[in-house]
């Protein structure tokens, strides 16, 4: 089995959960959410962690592109960008596929068990 | 006959198809453990409220398959929900952690009966009632994955 096959996705949806799966991380990324586009000044003072570890979480959001970054000066601001959440649209295209097929085999069976 | 509902809101999947045959046919496909797993997957279904099962479907990375589900409301031959709990982290699309409930509703109209399944727990955080369904659907979503990589 080579070993690229098991590899995650650079931002596919393990990634994604991965990310958000830090309890502070990811009420980071609720609050950027909610709040639109938020400083980090903002946001370090609801977090009730450092600024640098903020900060960390922030990057680590950035990379899994969840959020974008704008600097303005020696301020960033970060909002949610709905791009990072392409993964889990393509998540619900899976099931969505799925019960269709479903949908075809249920018909076919009430035609065999009851056919009129 | 297939759709996402909503756009950018809380997401469920919906299925809705006109079945040529009585709801109690429909009901029968829906309820028995041997039909229901010629259409959908092998199951330990039963048709009592509260009675927990599992389907099992192809085990995919660290997930060994198994869909844990519990009967939450049976209304025969009208309406059955079930939740519908499987699914790994580590997987991405297929497989990937669903913490999820199952409804289907049938109506019997002129010449048949109507099935609608509702596939709901698809929750994105990108919405316009953004906290409320964050905290309910996509939170529950999170939490567990928190719970998950605490485990890992």
């Amino acid at each position: 089995m080579p070993a690229v096959a098991t590899a995650p996705e650079p931002h596919g949806l393990a990634v994604i959960m991965q990310t958000l799966g830090d309890p502070t991380r990811r009420g980071l990324y609720e609050a950027i959410v909610a709040r639109g586009e938020t400083s980090v000044g903002e946001l370090t003072r609801t977090a009730k962690v450092s600024q640098p570890a903020v900060s960390q979480h922030l990057k680590a959001l950035r990379i899994a592109g969840l959020v974008a970054e704008r600097r303005q000066g020696r301020n960033a601001f970060y909002s949610a960008d709905p791009v990072g959440l392409e993964p889990l649209v393509d998540w619900l295209d899976h099931y969505a596929v799925f019960w269709r097929e479903r949908f075809t085999a249920l018909r076919a069976l009430l035609q065999e068990i009851d056919p009129k | 006959m297939n759709q996402l509902a909503g756009k950018s809101e809380v997401r469920a999947i919906v299925v809705e198809d006109i079945l040529p045959h009585s709801v109690e046919s429909v009901w029968r496909v829906l309820t028995t453990p041997e039909l229901l797993s010629r259409w959908l997957m092998n199951n330990t279904f039963a048709p009592t409220l509260g009675h927990r099962f599992t389907f099992q479907a192809q085990p995919m990375g660290d997930w060994n398959g198994i869909v844990n589900c519990e009967v939450l409301e049976i209304d025969p031959p009208r309406r059955l929900v079930y939740s519908w709990v499987g699914g790994s982290a580590n997987n991405a699309v297929a497989g990937s952690v669903l913490d999820s409930v199952l409804s289907f509703t049938l109506t019997p109209v002129a010449g048949g009966t109507r099935l609608k399944m509702v596939h709901d727990g698809f929750r994105s955080p990108q919405n316009d009632a953004g906290y409320d369904a964050m905290s309910r659907g996509w939170g529950s979503i999170i939490q567990r994955i928190g719970a998950l990589a605490r485990e890992a």
